[in-house]
């Protein structure tokens, strides 16, 4: 079984009180619960605040661009199976610059968890809008207020019929860890969508107002009703529900790329002899 | 040139018993399906041509000895009962005209129609039949160009593209992700045709930018990947070309060029992205070019390649454009005994005895250790677009900074700049007058340097290992080129590009040069009518 020691990454350099430092040891705490060792997992992430993430982990890491976290770990999930993939990002690097890849990711349903440090602002930047900042938030570049209504990131998940779509809370350590092994452990792509809060950028969507409002959704709700997953995915305001709110379990990807279905890519050696009669057909 | 539209379309077939390289701008024989292909091509017959046509089909009747009225349409309804397959009846009599015979015809047809039933081939074949033996009995001068069925050794008929996709597979390719683009996107059909036999993932992204990244993906996750483009979708890939400097990922990228700027000439041909890919992506990284100048070129230079991607963990073009790309060239000889295959990643066996695995270690070389996450034991494979230690994680001071820079770009450079081949002298070895060209136009610089009289001392030098340019001490290329009294360069581009890399490289300027920008390939005869100023 793996322990924390074997978790320990490099030291963050995240502000202190930030809603990130839970978040990390939350992650952590997930994958020694699942007994998965840090040769086993592979952490894809973009820039921001949340892409310095798989630093402070240690496991294999691909930190590579802003918005583009899904694509590479798609075709990481392709070439090698075996791993266990988690992409994270934050909410303008995965809803605004990667939104297109976000969309298609949801389609193509591989077996990955998709984590969204949603901090509802650019924090690596210092302070502008993001997608799901609040409409009417003043910020330096807009002095008028936000002009766009916010995206809601697990609506538009449900309609698109995402295979696993969460929201939890990085002040409710216990709840996010449950989640977090949920979407881990669930077959398909997993969005867990994290609210966290900003502690040097965000001065409305704070610790406290953050605790004012959520709530984990009950025992007696069935996540495997769309129409009333999407209409639970609108409730926003003085009441913020979290949990996993819809659930379709289809085949992954993986499972439908024939290349792949006798062992990873990967472990498929190369033989010239195998294919060199290809030139034949030429003639 | 293919259209992807209702509209004109034609389609040029070079015949000879000598080997050929290029394109003509005349045609002996014109085969014209309807009136609007007699109208614009009319000019473009040679004396003694001819012009097969249907005058039903035309609604015209032409007078002229070199035209020839042939029935497609009549022919296709009494024998195969359908008009559609006049086209048949015209391709039976073209080979009725020359006398060639029908067998291959008829297995193309076979081949073509036979997911259509039998019957519809048997009307085909018929239909073709019936063209050939008009045409044999109505035409007076059917033995005019005396070409005869091929003896011997079979031949290749491959595309540019297929070259590359083929050579893609032979060298362990495993993973190709694209979004659709002309004139690149044959090469995902091929591969995608392929799939299945060989065990490839081939996946079509949501755009260029995903494209290239899933591709690195993969790369980073340990299989031999490729992506493959046009201009176009390469802008949007470039971001991901600077990550694969960072993060010393592997790669393969193909741009199959056609005219720009913008959505330009989406079926025309041009040379003009070379400096494009060169400066290609923010920041400082090393990368090579390669632009093959035969489909032969194509397959081999893929294979060199993914080598060089894998053994220096740097991006490798293979930039080519419509024209090579998609025309269909015949030839002998390709084989797969050239080809190499080094596998440079690590697993743990490889790594037994290194103690403590770092992606980017320094070395004397500037080439770290490229382990596979997962399969290599206990070790971690860190990669990171910031810049990064030896382990990959996240740093900002200077001396890290420096050591890194010589390391994946420095050090690297001149042992790539070793492997790199000089270019290729054809026709006279001490040339007064030298005809350089880069990628496609070889074949057409070649058969142009041919028809110079030998008293001229003429010669070809063609680049298709673009950069970085190989060393002078192997072949003197430069010291050549400034022996010699006339120095042309030889562009499909407007600005002439490569002249300029070759100013900018090593100081060079040729005597003149020649661009062509209207989209179509240089043909033999407009290149030696440009040529008529200098020689």
């Amino acid at each position: 079984m793996p322990t924390s020691e074997d978790y320990k990454g490099q030291v963050p350099a995240w502000c202190p009180g930030c809603g990130n430092f839970q978040i990390l040891s939350t992650i952590k705490q997930a994958l020694i619960e699942l007994g998965i060792e840090p040769w086993e997992v592979l952490v894809v992430s973009g820039i921001g605040q949340a892409g310095k993430l798989p630093h402070y982990i240690k496991c294999h890491t691909f930190n590579g661009l802003h918005g583009r976290t899904l694509p590479v770990a798609t075709a990481a999930k392709l070439a090698n199976h075996s791993l266990h993939v988690i992409a994270v990002a934050g909410d303008g690097d995965c809803y605004g610059e990667g939104g297109n890849h976000f969309l298609h990711a949801i389609r193509r349903n591989p077996n990955i968890s998709l984590f969204v440090h949603n901090n509802q602002i650019y924090g690596l930047t210092k302070g502008q809008a993001s997608p799901t900042t609040a409409e009417g938030t003043y910020t330096t570049i807009q002095p008028y207020g936000v002009l766009q209504e916010s995206m809601n990131p697990l609506a538009m998940a449900i309609s698109q019929n995402c295979s696993f779509v969460a929201r939890g809370f990085a002040g409710d350590q216990e709840h996010l860890k449950e989640l977090m092994k949920a979407a881990i452990k669930h077959k398909g792509f997993a969005l867990l969508d994290i609210l966290q809060p900003c502690v040097t950028f965000n001065k409305i969507n704070t610790f406290k107002w953050y605790r004012d409002r959520v709530y984990r959704l009950g025992d007696d709700y069935d996540p495997y009703n769309r129409n009333k997953a999407f209409e639970k995915s609108l409730e926003w305001g003085d009441k913020i529900p979290n949990g996993i709110f819809y659930k379709y379990e289809r085949e992954i990807f993986e499972e439908r790329v024939p290349a792949i279905q006798e062992k990873p890519l990967v472990r498929q050696k190369f033989s010239l002899e195998e294919v060199k009669h290809e030139i034949e057909k030429f003639y | 040139m293919s259209r992807i539209r209702g509209g004109h379309n034609f389609y040029q077939i070079r015949l000879s018993d000598q080997k050929i390289t290029a394109s003509r701008e005349m045609v002996d024989i014109l085969l014209a399906l309807d009136l609007n292909t007699i109208e614009i091509h009319r000019k473009s017959v040679d004396e003694g041509g001819f012009i097969l046509y249907d005058s039903e089909i035309a609604k015209k009747k032409f007078e002229e000895p070199e035209f020839i009225d042939i029935p497609f349409r009549k022919i296709a309804l009494d024998v195969g009962k359908n008009s559609v397959m006049a086209n048949t009846v015209a391709t039976g009599a073209a080979l009725g005209i020359l006398d060639l015979g029908l067998e291959a015809l008829k297995k193309i047809l076979r081949e073509t129609f036979s997911r259509k039933g039998e019957e519809v081939v048997q009307a085909n074949i018929a239909c073709a039949e019936a063209g050939y033996k008009y045409a044999l009995t109505n035409c007076p001068k059917c033995e005019a160009f005396g070409i005869r069925e091929p003896e011997g050794k079979r031949l290749m008929i491959i595309t540019g593209l297929q070259a590359i996709a083929m050579g893609a597979i032979m060298s362990g390719c495993k993973f190709y992700s694209a979004y659709p683009m002309s004139p690149s996107t044959g090469i995902m059909e091929y591969l995608a045709s392929r799939a299945e036999e060989y065990n490839l993932v081939v996946e079509q992204a949501e755009d260029e930018i995903a494209a290239i990244n899933m591709a690195i993906g993969a790369s980073f996750a340990g299989v031999r990947a490729m992506t493959g483009t046009s201009g176009g979708g390469f802008a949007l890939m470039v971001e991901g070309l600077s990550l694969i400097g960072m993060t010393e990922t592997p790669l393969v990228i193909a741009e199959m060029q056609r005219p720009g700027p913008a959505t330009g000439f989406p079926t025309r041909t041009e040379q003009g992205d070379l400096l494009f890919v060169l400066h290609a992506g923010h920041g400082e990284f090393p990368r090579v070019i390669f632009e093959p100048g035969t489909p032969k070129q194509a397959f081999y230079l893929t294979n060199r390649a993914f080598e060089l991607a894998e053994k220096y963990q740097i991006p490798v073009f293979i930039l080519s454009d419509q024209y090579l790309a998609e025309s269909e060239w015949t030839f002998e000889e390709l084989g797969s005994e050239k080809l190499i295959y080094n596998d440079y990643r690590l697993r743990e066996e490889d790594l037994k005895g290194v103690e403590d695995y770092k992606r980017y270690k320094f070395s004397s070389t500037g080439i770290s250790l490229l382990a596979v996450p997962g399969e290599a034991g206990k070790h971690l494979v860190v990669a990171d677009s910031d810049e990064h230690d030896e382990e990959g994680h996240i740093v900002e001071d200077s001396e890290t900074r420096i050591k890194m820079v010589q390391k994946r770009l420095l050090k690297k450079l001149p042992l790539i700049k070793k492997e790199i081949e000089t270019p290729f002298l054809y026709g006279d070895p001490s040339p007064k007058i030298v005809l350089v060209g880069h990628g496609s136009t070889y074949g057409v610089i070649k058969e142009v340097v041919d028809t110079i009289p030998k008293d001229k001392k003429a010669a070809m030098l063609h680049f298709s290992q673009i950069y970085p340019f190989s060393e002078r001490d192997r072949f003197d290329y430069i010291g050549l080129l400034e022996n010699a009294d006339l120095t042309i360069c030889i562009e499909n581009n407007a600005t002439g590009q490569f002249a300029r890399l070759i100013r900018a490289e090593t100081g060079f300027e040729f005597s003149h040069q020649i661009s062509k920008y209207d989209g179509r390939p240089f043909t033999i005869e407009n290149l030696k009518e440009e040529l008529h100023a200098y020689i």
